[in-house]
């Protein structure tokens, strides 16, 4: 009897599995398999879509090595995410350590962190832009009636990229809240009431058994915030349109200018496809990081 | 107990920093303009002022459509074609599974700016720009749907398919009625995702949408902001915003729990 099915099954598979799949597989040649191996080919050439194509060779490698603006945006985001991860995990982290304590209303608090994760970030930024007002802005307003000066958020470009970290770290820090309660959660209780017998003292418990166990969830919040905070361009685009000074011109910023702003098409793909390296090369070093550590 | 009260307070003084601002945002866009900087916690004049400004610039009503119906097909697809290819990697025996299993990997880790001009090249050739096959098709699939779901069919024993085919099943009905309802947490967890990316992505629309009528709710609002229509006005921009983040606070608040769960078994967000 099984083996009949089995049989049966088998040939029922013949032809069909394909059938299955091809919805996908469609898609797959159409819409990243060809892209990626046509934007190889645009790199050899100039192209605005219209005209013909033209073969120039390394032309768009060269410009781009000598292409300030392009670095200059390259360094932008490395910022952005120099500001953003660091503070991302502090804050994360923290509000975990705290929401997994013994409390009340503990659905309540997760889920006002959580509110603006969901939320576009066309409404966030629009929303902080009016937060991070020079004169009327809400922020500045509560400084003021601190006592203390008010900060040029978005006017003074040493600032600007930081407000634009610290926005996009208030947007998303929710996310990895839940996300490290999870792993303070998987810490068995037992350790920290061992720990307490021993007289280990909080900041102890803290160094020597919360964080060991929350080492992976870390390093995941390290990568997934890396992988997010290369791919910055709303908020710039919203906010600042990459002024003052260029400061706040991230890279994808920058290449969607390229792209559909001058129609530098073969160009353009270039940038992408370099930037893409980075990003592929920052992520293989960060793993590589974590490896050696376990 | 000194201890708990300070839990509280740092607790509360978060949760406050994160949901104030929305307080602020709706309330600032039914104040009068020159009232906006003054604005505190309550309220002096409520008008609607400036969402009807805003309603006769933008056709924000048929954005928001637009972008229900984009969504709403992009999420179909992704579920339909998720389960399908999923199933067919989870149960099927097939020359080349193995290798089409990692391309499906490799897709997942390559950085979206590679493809994403040559797709617009694409759209371009088959003159889908300023058409809503530019926004539906090319989101029709997911890698990461394709994943999830092969994850959970793998759970279902073999027998129930076995036995399925004894009865005469088909292999469509066999994934759709068969085994999905076995896995609908998987259903949901992708179903919110995909509509929420769907939902709330703007890159993409920018490229390839230029016609007003046909934009999505987040780039008419987007373009709405940065373009001069606003006239610089604070209140009609909010407006715009608070409309734009109506329908997924809505959602959220019915469906806070499935919301969390999914995006943070996944690790995902929009």
């Amino acid at each position: 009897m099984t083996e009949h099915i089995t049989k049966r099954s088998r040939n029922r598979n013949g032809l069909l599995p394909y059938l299955i799949v091809s919805p996908y597989l469609i898609h797959l040649l159409l819409f990243v398999l060809f892209p990626v191996v046509f934007s190889i080919v645009l790199t050899f050439h100039k192209w605005n879509i219209i005209s013909p194509m033209e073969y120039v060779g390394l032309d768009n490698f060269k410009r781009l090595i000598q292409d300030r603006l392009f670095w200059k945006a390259i360094l932008n985001t490395l910022q952005f995410l120099l500001v953003h991860i660091p503070l991302q995990i502090i804050a994360a982290l923290a509000l975990a350590y705290f929401l997994n304590q013994k409390i009340f209303m503990r659905p309540f608090f997760r889920a006002a962190f959580f509110m603006p994760v969901v939320i576009s970030g066309v409404v966030v930024t629009i929303l902080w832009q009016q937060l991070y007002g020079l004169e009327t802005g809400l922020l500045n307003r509560l400084l003021i009636g601190l006592g203390l000066n008010r900060v040029e958020w978005l006017s003074n470009p040493v600032i600007a990229m930081i407000s634009i970290a610290i926005m996009a770290t208030w947007k998303n820090v929710g996310l990895y809240v839940i996300l490290f309660l999870v792993g303070l959660q998987a810490v068995p209780r037992s350790y920290y009431e061992a720990a307490e017998v021993e007289g280990a003292t909080a900041w102890q418990q803290f160094r020597y058994i919360t964080l060991p166990a929350i080492n992976p969830t870390i390093f995941m919040v390290v990568i997934l915030s890396t992988i997010g905070g290369f791919s910055l361009f709303i908020e710039p685009y919203i906010m600042t349109d990459g002024g003052p000074l260029n400061s706040t011109l991230s890279a994808m910023l920058y290449i969607y200018k390229q792209a559909f702003g001058y129609y530098h098409m073969g160009y353009s793909v270039t940038l992408g496809l370099f930037f893409a390296l980075i990003i592929v090369a920052v992520v293989v070093i960060q793993k590589l990081a974590i490896e050696k550590q376990d | 107990m000194f201890k708990k009260t300070a839990i509280y307070l740092l607790l509360t003084g978060a949760a406050l920093s994160f949901l104030y601002p929305f307080y602020w945002m709706i309330l600032a866009s039914l104040t009068p303009e020159a009232q906006i900087g003054q604005l505190g916690v309550l309220p002096k004049t409520l008008t609607f002022d400036n969402y009807a400004l805003m309603v006769s610039k933008i056709p924000i009503w048929r954005s928001l459509l637009n972008s229900t119906f984009v969504a709403g097909l992009a999420t179909a697809g992704v579920l339909l074609f998720g389960a399908m290819t999923g199933y067919a990697l989870a149960k099927l025996r097939f020359k080349g599974r193995e290798l089409l299993f990692i391309v499906i990997i490799f897709t997942m880790t390559l950085p979206f700016q590679i493809t994403l001009i040559p797709n617009y090249i694409l759209m371009v050739k088959f003159q889908w720009v300023d058409t809503f096959a530019a926004l539906v098709i090319p989101a029709l699939n997911s890698a990461f749907a394709i994943l999830l779901f092969r994850q959970a069919f793998k759970s279902i024993p073999d027998d129930l398919i076995h036995a399925a085919r004894v009865d005469g099943c088909g292999e469509l009905r066999i994934i759709f009625q068969i085994l999905c309802p076995n896995i609908i947490p998987t259903i949901i967890t992708v179903g919110i995702i995909t509509f929420m990316n769907s939902w709330n992505d703007v890159l993409w629309p920018l490229i390839v949408i230029r016609d007003e009528q046909l934009m999505t709710m987040p780039q008419l609002v987007t373009l709405f902001a940065v373009g001069g229509r606003a006239e610089a006005q604070l209140g009609v921009k909010l407006a715009a915003a608070v409309l734009l983040a109506l329908p997924i606070i809505a959602a959220y608040s019915v469906f806070q729990r499935y919301f969390i769960q999914s995006m943070a078994s996944t690790g995902l967000k929009g």
